[in-house]
């Protein structure tokens, strides 16, 4: 025999918990961390209504492996997006300016960059194109225009 | 209070204590690791509330699979080794994080707790409820069943395509060699 008001104060705890790990991490790994808890603290409350005498269906079991499957489901999403993030941004800072602004194929020009300014073949890159504002096939990506220039 | 009472209250114990540390713990891996900790003392939970299923299930999945993939998620995002400060917001925002918390969970317990109270299962007769929840699951859940498995193809489908994206940007370096953007980027994030 159990009381089941401890796993009620369990999961009831574990979901503060988790609301502060959201609140207090700048991490976007730890944030998910967070969300995890209170994935957690969810699951330990449909088990504990899922023992209580006469609960029908067995829902609180069932409901519990649904949740631990979309859970799965979403990291794993979430996990591509942090990591995609990294890949554009260098840090998984969730509490950065965001730079929300369009690819710009035509970059200010940098004067520390000696092969930037007084480029004799500016005429003929592609680049060049670009920065007039008419590049010279739409269809490409910069990627590929990249490897037609090497 | 019964031995299952005193069980569970050792076993929640060291998942609250584990929680706790993993969100306040200022090295990132260790925050991983406890919620390692935190994920299997609760699976231990599960077994004193006696879900066999859901705790093993717990202990695969989430142990072993997302614990898992955090930690790779770590590792590919360079996590800082030992202690960093850069990890959590400033204390105001911490502050306030905590009592958001708090209340958070005494909202909880002053619903939860005159739901639950005197509320008690019997555990003690030598049954299993794995039939009854593979019964259920085949049965009356079913159909949800089948969706979730069509959401994990997918979620794993949209996962890849979301990790194969380009974006043609990063800092000046990609924009000067534009051949090299992709693999700038996955080499050098930093630049």
């Amino acid at each position: 025999m159990i009381h089941l008001s401890l796993p009620a104060a369990l999961s009831a705890l574990l979901a503060g918990i988790g609301v502060y790990g959201v609140l207090a991490r700048r991490n976007a790994v730890l944030v998910l961390i967070g969300v995890e808890l209170i994935l957690n603290a969810a699951n330990l409350l449909l088990v504990t209504a899922g023992s209580r005498p006469g609960a029908p269906l067995s829902a609180g079991p069932v409901l519990t492996l649904f949740v631990i499957t979309i859970a799965a489901a979403e990291i794993t999403v979430a996990l591509a997006i942090i990591l995609v993030m990294f890949r554009r941004t260098g840090h998984i800072d969730l509490t950065a300016v965001p730079d929300l602004t369009d690819d710009e194929p035509d970059e200010p020009d940098d004067p520390d960059d000696p092969d930037d300014a007084g480029d004799p073949g500016d005429a003929e890159d592609p680049r060049a194109a670009d920065r007039d504002g008419h590049p010279r096939d739409a269809t490409r990506e910069p990627a590929a225009a990249g490897e037609a220039l090497a | 209070m019964t031995t299952r009472d005193i069980v569970f209250t050792a076993v929640g114990a060291v998942t609250a204590l584990s929680a706790l540390l993993s969100v306040t713990t200022k090295q990132v891996v260790h925050a991983a690791l406890w919620l390692l900790v935190c994920l299997g003392s609760l699976a231990g939970a599960y077994l004193v509330l006696g879900q066999e299923l859901v705790g093993l299930v717990q202990l695969l999945v989430y142990v072993g699979a997302i614990v898992v993939l955090v930690l790779f998620a770590l590792m590919l995002t360079r996590a800082p080794i030992g202690p960093h400060a850069e990890i959590d917001t400033p204390w105001w925002q911490r502050l306030v994080g905590a009592l958001l918390g708090a209340a958070t969970t005494a909202l909880l317990a002053s619903l939860l707790l005159p739901l639950f109270s005197g509320a008690t299962a019997d555990l003690d007769t030598p049954t299993t409820t794995t039939p009854r929840v593979a019964q259920a699951v085949f049965g009356t859940w079913v159909w949800p069943f089948e969706l979730l498995s069509v959401l994990l193809l997918v979620s794993l489908i949209g996962a890849f395509a979301v990790s194969r994206l380009v974006l043609h940007r990063d800092g000046g370096d990609g924009a000067r060699h534009p051949g090299t953007v992709s693999a700038g980027a996955r080499s050098d994030g930093r630049g």
